[in-house]
C-alpha cells in the first residue's frame, strides 16, 4: 500500500496534492491518502476520485491548524499501524516539511522532488536538482520509502473512483510536537493595483540590464498597459531596487503566466526556474548569448532603455 | 545572545550546468563556490541579532576543506568564529550530515540560543537537515521564515504562504531556516575582510558514514525550448513584436 499525505489549507485541497496522488498510483500498489487535522475530512470526495480507497483522517483537539511536527508524529502512528511501502506527499514547502519530519521521527531517509519512483530493495529514484536543472538517480536503502514529488514532473489524472472511505485515527501527541503552529494570518504583502505576480496574466520582468531603481519605471508602464504586473530578478531586490514581493525565482515566487518579458534578464538558473513554465517568453536583452535565450520563444537584441519605450509606443496605439 | 549558522559551500553556476565524465558531480573546474542565497540571509540575520543584542555568532559547516573560503567570507559579514568538519571531499547524504552537525553542536561550549539554516541549499534542496536537528537536539523549529523577531525568550516567525502570511513562534532555544527577502545582505567591510583572516577558524574531522540515500548519478534535465526566435536588433524589431504578441492574443 502507498500512503499519500494530502495538504489542505483550513478544509480547501492543495492541488498539487493530486499530482502526488497521481504518481503514487503508478507504483502499482493501493493508494490510502491521510490528512491531519479534521477540516481535512472534506477531501474524501476528491481524493478518491485520484484513486485513494481510503482516507485516513488524523483528528486531535490539539491540532487546530498546520502543525508541522503533529503532522509527523501522525504520519509516524499511521505507519506503524498501516505498514505502506512508501510515504508520498507534493514537494511543497509544506508537503516537504511534513515528511521530513516523519523520516526524523522514524530516522530513515528521504527523498525530495521525485520525479521517478522505483519501488525495491533498494527502491531507486530520479529526484529534481539545482531547481529541476538536473535529476539524480539515488538508491533509497530502507524499507519504507518517504519521498515528495517534483511538482513540474507530474500532471494530475483523475481515476474516475468513488469518494474515499473515511477512517479517522487520534495520534499520540508529545507536547513538544505542537510547540510550532500557525498561530495566526494575514492576508500580507499583495500589491497595490491589485494584480499579484501569481496572477498575473502578463509580467513585464526586469534585471540588471534595467541599471537601477529608476529604470523600473518603463516597464511600469507597459505593465500598467498590458494589465499584467513587474516582476525582477534576484540581483534587483538584493540591490534594493525593488520589493522582495516582486522577486521571481527559486527564492522568490515561481510564475506561469501568458506572457513573460524578460527585460535585462541574463537568466540565472535560479531565476529560469520561477518562469519557465511561462506559456510565452519575450526577452529583450543586449546579449544574443545570454542563457535566459535557451529558454525564450521570442526575442529582440537590444536595449531595454530603447526598445521598452517605442514598445510601449506600439502597445498603446494596437490597442486603439 | 548566542547564534549559530549552518552553511553549505556550493558552485556557483551561472546559466548551465556541465557535468565530470562519471555524472557524478558538476564539473566545477571553471566556477567560482559561494554558500545558498537563502543563507546570505541566515549570516545577516545571525549578525543583526548579535548587532542588537550582544553576544556571538558562530558558523558552521560540513565540507572539504576548501569551505574555509565560504566562512572567511561570511566571518568577514561579522561572525566570531566558524567550526569546519572537513569531508574527503564526497558529497554527504542529508542524514549523515545532520548526524555530524549534531555531534559538532553538541561538543560546543557555547549551548546556541538559535540554529539559523538556509531555507534550501541551491545545489540540492533536501528539504531536512535542519529538521533532523532539530529532533535531535529537541529543539522546536520554524521553516521558511521571511520575518523574525526575537523578544522575551521567543522567536516570533512569519512565512510567506499562497494566502498570506502565517504567524508561528518558537520558545528559544530554537531553530529556523529563512528565506531570501528576510533581510538585505550586507557586503563585507574591508575592515570586516582583514579581520576576518584573524579569526578562528576550527578545523575538525568528520568520520562519514554509509549513505542511506545514495546518489548514483547525474543527467541535464532535457530543455523543453529550442532556442529563441530574434526578432531583430534594438527598438527596429519592435514592430515584429507586436506582431506576436497579437497572435499570442496577448493584444
Amino acid at each position: 500500500m502507498i500512503l499519500v499525505l494530502v495538504d489542505h489549507d483550513r478544509g480547501e485541497l492543495d492541488p498539487l496534492s493530486l499530482r502526488a496522488l497521481t504518481a503514487a498510483r503508478k507504483l502499482g500498489q493501493d493508494v490510502e491518502a491521510v490528512v491531519i487535522g479534521k477540516d481535512g475530512a472534506g477531501v474524501a470526495g476528491v481524493v478518491g476520485e485520484y484513486g485513494a480507497k481510503v482516507l485516513h483522517v488524523a483528528t486531535h483537539a490539539d491540532i487546530t491548524d498546520y502543525t508541522p511536527q503533529a503532522s509527523g508524529r501522525a504520519l509516524k502512528n499511521l505507519v506503524e499501524k498501516t505498514n505502506p511501502a512508501a510515504v508520498i506527499a507534493a514537494g511543497s514547502p509544506r508537503g516537504n516539511e511534513q515528511l521530513a519530519h516523519l523520516a526524523a521521527f522514524l530516522d530513515a531517509p528521504m527523498a525530495s522532488d521525485c520525479s521517478s519512483i522505483t519501488l525495491g530493495t533498494p527502491h531507486v529514484v530520479q529526484r529534481a536538482r539545482w531547481a529541476g536543472n538536473l535529476i539524480e538517480e539515488a538508491n533509497v536503502h530502507s524499507p519504507l520509502l518517504i519521498a515528495s514529488i517534483f511538482p513540474f514532473s507530474t500532471e494530475p489524472e483523475s481515476a474516475n473512483g468513488g469518494a474515499a472511505t473515511v477512517s479517522e485515527f487520534q495520534p499520540t501527541l508529545e507536547a513538544s510536537d505542537t510547540v510550532v503552529r500557525v498561530l495566526s494570518r494575514d492576508s500580507g504583502e499583495s500589491k497595490s493595483g491589485g494584480v499579484t505576480l501569481t496572477d498575473a496574466k502578463v509580467i513585464v520582468s526586469g534585471g540588471r540590464g534595467v541599471g537601477g531603481p529608476e529604470g523600473f519605471s518603463k516597464l511600469e508602464e507597459l505593465a500598467a498597459l498590458m494589465e499584467g504586473t513587474v516582476g525582477c530578478s534576484r540581483v534587483v531586490t538584493a540591490s534594493g531596487w525593488r520589493p522582495h514581493a516582486e522577486q521571481v525565482g527559486q527564492t522568490g515566487s515561481k510564475v506561469a503566466p501568458d506572457l513573460y518579458i524578460a527585460c535585462g534578464i541574463s537568466g540565472a538558473m535560479q531565476h529560469i526556474a520561477g518562469m519557465k513554465n511561462s506559456k510565452t517568453i519575450v526577452v529583450i536583452n543586449t546579449d544574443p548569448e545570454a542563457p535566459i535565450l535557451n529558454y525564450a520563444d521570442y526575442a529582440i537584441i537590444g536595449d531595454l532603455h530603447q526598445v521598452l519605450p517605442a514598445l510601449t509606443t506600439a502597445v498603446r496605439e494596437a490597442k486603439g | 545572545m548566542d547564534v549559530l549558522v549552518c552553511l553549505k559551500r556550493v558552485p556557483l553556476a551561472g546559466g548551465t550546468l556541465i557535468l565530470t565524465p562519471d555524472a557524478k558531480d558538476i564539473e566545477t573546474k571553471h566556477l567560482g563556490f559561494g554558500i545558498s542565497p537563502h543563507e546570505e540571509n541566515a549570516v545577516e540575520a545571525g549578525v543583526q541579532l548579535v548587532e542588537q543584542m550582544g553576544g556571538t555568532l558562530t558558523l558552521l559547516t560540513l565540507g572539504p576543506s576548501d569551505a574555509e573560503e565560504q566562512l572567511r567570507a561570511q566571518l568577514a559579514i561579522g561572525a566570531t568564529r566558524a567550526v569546519l568538519l572537513e569531508t574527503d571531499g564526497q558529497e554527504w547524504d542529508p542524514q549523515g550530515t545532520a548526524a555530524a552537525l549534531v555531534d559538532a553542536i553538541n561538543a560546543e561550549e557555547t549551548k546556541f540560543d538559535l540554529i539559523i539554516f538556509g531555507a534550501e541549499s541551491v545545489d540540492s534542496a533536501g528539504y531536512q537537515i535542519h529538521v533532523r536537528v532539530a529532533h535531535a537536539l529537541n529543539r522546536p523549529i520554524v521553516t521558511n521564515v521571511k520575518a523574525m523577531k526575537i523578544e522575551n525568550g521567543i522567536a516570533s516567525c512569519e512565512r510567506v504562504v499562497a494566502t498570506g502570511r502565517e504567524h508561528y513562534e518558537a520558545p528559544l532555544p530554537a531553530i529556523v531556516t529563512v528565506r531570501d527577502g528576510l533581510n538585505i545582505p550586507r557586503y563585507p567591510s574591508v575592515p570586516g575582510r582583514m579581520q576576518a583572516r584573524k579569526k578562528p577558524v576550527d578545523m575538525k574531522k568528520a568520520d562519514p558514514r554509509v549513505p542511506k540515500l545514495e546518489k548514483l548519478n547525474l543527467t541535464i534535465a532535457p530543455s523543453k525550448s529550442t532556442g529563441a526566435e530574434i526578432l531583430g536588433n534594438g527598438a527596429d524589431a519592435v514592430p515584429a513584436l507586436v506582431e506576436v504578441l497579437k497572435k499570442i492574443g496577448a493584444l
